[in-house]
């Protein structure tokens, strides 16, 4: 089993990431699991998100303690929170933006790439792409195709795009 | 299951949540009324219903009400003249519509809602726990809690067929966030094999022009127990229907539960009894950690809990040392601290059997509940603690 462990702000998306990746990974044949953490559901307030692909059925439904994967969204959550809290020893860290952690890193600069092509700040679709790149725990096209299955029309294609380019730019640090 | 077939079969599944596998399922029932009104973490039910409706997909009326007692009020009333129906609610809303909820099943109109739970005020909370599904407890409705969002599509297409057969209204609840917010795979059935599992058929309780009856009478003193004896006699009588629509399902589409669900109980010195998606995923899991740490658990959920399934949970009961109950609900003032509890005592007393139990509280107003939580009952239960309510998660 993947666990993987999403940290953002609310309005950014993570949780529909969370989805479009469980998504992805059911067309793909497997079982997942992705369930947000609500807080108050406002604009800005740290949002968790969670998700567990396997290839057996899930009965665990606690929240993720252990994750081999953390997605950070936004960098400030590192002040406010704990991100990396339980991560494995050989966890992978998936952030926007270069940032200097304990563990193996990937990132991208969400935020800048999502400005460019969306004009807003929206960054999970920038995220998903970054996740695929890091982890391949989904195929890109698999990704695409669920992506395509929360949003449609010019909406989908501006962030299938996004999720195309954060694909290609994301490295490892 | 092969792992290999395990794969297969989840290659035709599609990923919903627990509520829009609510709202599939209804379409498939091709239900002919739905009483709409928000409340939160129900809304998403309803919100895909419409679009269903409004894509042509469901050929139903939607009757925007203006609240939860109209929304039960209106599906009586339809149910009443021949209609299929649907509503969902959670929380205030049940509370809201509670005396209709009496209605529905002293007239014997099997009407189907859904349920996502979830607290309930003061103070206000939209997170999960089961406070609100247990206090209809008496209200005479046949109440399933389904465990993961497959269980539920396939409970609410399984709900009209009992309905309709027992002439009772049927309650599919089951975690709210924890399964109505969370995405996993969903097989969804031939929507005209589901047509052929649930036939229209004839009622004797339907208001016709043609052949006039009287509903909602006033009762005398000389009628009214003979009318309520008979919902307690057609809930007790109502597990043999279950069990056969549950069968009967499981052989038009590959799928069936039972009343309980066990897991490893056949050797189980110590059991743990849970309803629910999160708190029995994580009693099954916990299962395994216990056994690996010497102690021979096993965990018992309850698939329906009202009617009670007491026959069925004591021959789970009969070998075991100890059990304890998880409820996420507190029955305040009571002395077995939790709803559930106090049924699985009630029914042990009742069977004439000795066992003793641990009354667990957790998950309270989504208040977190991990694996190791209950690994932690299993090595309470084996350190002999017994007879007592145990607030977990407290903070104190």
């Amino acid at each position: 089993m993947i666990e993987i462990r999403f940290h953002g702000r609310g309005g950014q998306g993570m949780v529909t990431a969370s989805q479009v990746l469980a998504t992805a990974a059911i067309m793909e044949g497997k079982y997942a699991q992705a369930f947000p953490e609500f807080g108050p559901e406002r604009r800005g307030a740290p949002v968790k998100a969670y998700l567990r692909i396997d290839d057996r059925p899930i009965y665990k439904r606690e929240p993720v303690v252990e994750p081999d994967v953390v997605v950070v969204g936004d960098q400030s959550l590192f002040v406010s929170e704990n991100p990396l809290e339980g991560i494995k020893g050989n966890g992978i860290l998936v952030v926007n933006g270069a940032y200097k952690a304990p563990v193996k890193t990937y990132y991208v600069d969400a935020t800048s790439l999502a400005l460019k092509l969306l004009g807003k700040a929206i960054v999970n679709t920038a995220m998903i792409g970054a996740v695929v790149k890091a982890t391949g725990v989904v195929g890109l096209e698999t990704a695409l195709a669920a992506l395509n299955k929360y949003f449609s029309g010019k909406i989908y294609e501006l962030n299938a795009q996004l999720v195309k380019v954060a694909f290609d730019q994301t490295k490892e640090l | 299951m092969t792992a290999a077939a395990a794969i297969q079969k989840a290659k035709a599944a599609l990923a919903l949540t627990s509520n829009y596998a609510v709202a599939y399922a209804v379409k498939a029932a091709d239900v002919d009324v739905v009483a709409v009104y928000p409340i939160t973490p129900q809304t998403t039910i309803v919100e895909k219903i419409a679009e269903f409706v409004d894509d042509g997909e469901l050929n139903a009326d939607l009757i925007h009400v203006e609240s939860e007692h109209s929304a039960m009020s209106a599906v009586v009333g339809a149910a009443a003249a021949g209609a299929r129906v649907f509503t969902a609610t959670s929380s205030q809303g049940l509370e809201l519509m509670h005396e209709v909820l009496h209605i529905a099943s002293g007239l014997r109109l099997p009407v189907v809602m859904a349920v996502p739970a979830r607290a309930i005020s003061a103070p206000i909370s939209i997170h999960g726990d089961y406070s609100d599904v247990m206090n209809t407890r008496d209200t005479g409705w046949i109440t399933y809690i389904a465990s993961s969002a497959q269980e539920v599509y396939d409970t609410v297409i399984q709900a009209y067929k009992v309905a309709e057969t027992t002439l009772l209204p049927v309650m599919v609840s089951y975690d709210g966030f924890l399964m109505s917010h969370t995405t996993e795979p969903v097989e969804l059935n031939d929507e005209e094999a589901v047509k052929r599992f649930l036939p229209r058929r004839e009622r004797p309780n339907v208001l016709r022009p043609e052949k006039p009856i009287t509903m909602g009478a006033f009762a005398m003193p000389d009628w009214y127990y003979e009318i309520k004896y008979q919902v307690q006699e057609a809930l007790a009588s109502s597990l043999k229907t279950i069990e056969e629509v549950d069968a009967e399902y499981g052989k038009a589409f590959g799928r069936s539960y039972g009343i309980i669900q066990t897991y490893r109980m056949e050797d189980a010195d110590y059991a743990v009894i849970a309803y629910g998606g999160a708190a029995f995923g994580n009693a099954r899991e916990a299962v395994d950690v216990a056994r690996e740490r010497g102690i021979r658990a096993g965990a018992i959920r309850l698939r329906v809990w009202r009617p009670f399934p007491a026959d069925r949970l004591l021959k789970q009961l009969a070998g075991v040392k100890a059990f304890a109950v998880i409820d996420r609900a507190i029955a305040f003032g009571s002395p077995g601290g939790g709803p559930a509890f106090i049924d699985v005592a009630t029914a042990l007393y009742m069977g004439g059997m000795d066992v003793p139990g641990l009354s667990v509280i957790h998950g309270i107003g989504q208040r977190s509940m991990y694996v190791e939580d209950f690994v932690k009952v299993f090595e309470m239960l084996k350190d002999g603690e017994r007879n007592k309510v145990v607030y977990m998660g407290l903070r104190l």
